[in-house]
């Protein structure tokens, strides 16, 4: 698979994920800067973490108007797969790829630490390769991720199971200690209705190789790779 | 002429700083002391003239950059 990474100014996510796409996963991956305005040959975009464009204004805001966000957008309206992780999370939302908003935690801390993950469903390009009862061990580094979204859309995105991953305790419990950031319903992660899109807070490409304490990230990835070798023989680029 | 916006989280979003600094005040010994809620304010100068343009276009920059109506109120006014 060719994936293309995004690179704004101030993203510090984007050489861990080629990494773990190029050197772990055995994929071809490439960076992308934010000033381009075509993607290329590629099968699938992320969006990594960071501090684009400083986290001006609020996070993802200005980097949701770079030129090459506008070749996402439309990547993703021809039903092209696209994963934002954290600040890639964050833009998303921003770029109304994904319904809803991060917002400041509500404990006002900065949380850096490792979190348990639950998938909410594995109907999804990006939850299908993650056992039913798997929690997954995953690092969280954020101090804007507190998932909001107003009481209608929240329903629709439950009933829709666009909710793809939760915060959980180590026994699976949806519980209001075990979320990081006090994000509406434990959300970590979702999708569009169109399940082409996904973002999440946590960052499965820190937790991709058992060397670093946690290989479970490595489903998620797998997950989208397993997604896009089974789809239909379309061109979405 | 100058945009002056003031943007504010929606009152159905969490606002933990508002909820921290009214903490703050009361434990400062100030009474009477309700909800507070912390936002930004945003002063844009403009060149033009004609004030009805820059009401058109401050309202929509509001709309599409300088909030996220998705947890954000803003409110603005034209100046000289």
């Amino acid at each position: 698979m060719n994936f293309a990474v995004l690179q704004f100014p101030a993203s510090n996510c984007d050489q861990d994920a080629v990494h773990v796409l190029k050197n772990v996963l055995g994929h071809s991956a490439r960076l992308l800067w934010h000033k381009e305005t075509t993607l290329g040959e590629v099968d699938a975009v992320l969006v990594p973490g960071g501090f684009s464009y400083g986290d001006y204004l609020r996070t993802g805001a200005i980097a949701r108007f770079s030129p090459v966000m506008q070749a996402v957008k439309q990547f993703a309206e021809n039903g092209g797969h696209v994963l934002g992780i954290c600040n890639g999370f964050q833009i998303l939302c921003e770029a109304h790829l994904l319904p809803g908003a991060l917002v400041r935690n509500r404990s006002l801390q900065f949380r850096c630490e490792t979190v348990h993950l639950k998938a909410a469903t594995a109907d999804s390009p990006f939850t299908n390769k993650i056992p039913a009862d798997k929690l997954l061990r995953v690092p969280i580094a954020h101090g804007e991720g507190c998932y909001f979204a107003d009481e209608e859309t929240l329903s629709r995105l439950v009933a829709r199971r666009q909710v793809l991953w939760q915060y959980c305790d180590a026994n699976g419990a949806l519980t209001d200690a075990a979320n990081p950031n006090g994000s509406l319903l434990n959300i970590a992660g979702v999708c569009n209705e169109r399940r082409n899109v996904a973002g999440l807070m946590p960052h499965p490409e820190r937790a991709s190789e058992s060397l670093l304490g946690s290989a479970d990230g490595r489903l998620i990835f797998e997950s989208l790779i397993h997604a896009l070798s089974h789809r239909e023989n379309v061109k979405v680029a | 002429m100058k945009a002056k916006i003031i943007i504010t989280p929606k009152k159905s979003v969490l606002d933990p700083q508002g909820k921290t600094v009214q903490n703050a005040l009361e434990h400062m010994g100030y009474t009477g002391v309700g909800a507070v809620h912390v936002g930004k304010y945003i002063e844009v100068e403009l060149s033009g003239a004609d004030k009805e343009t820059a009401h058109k276009q401050i309202d929509d920059a509001c709309h599409k950059i300088l909030s996220n109506p998705v947890i954000e109120d803003y409110k603005f006014e034209i100046v000289d």
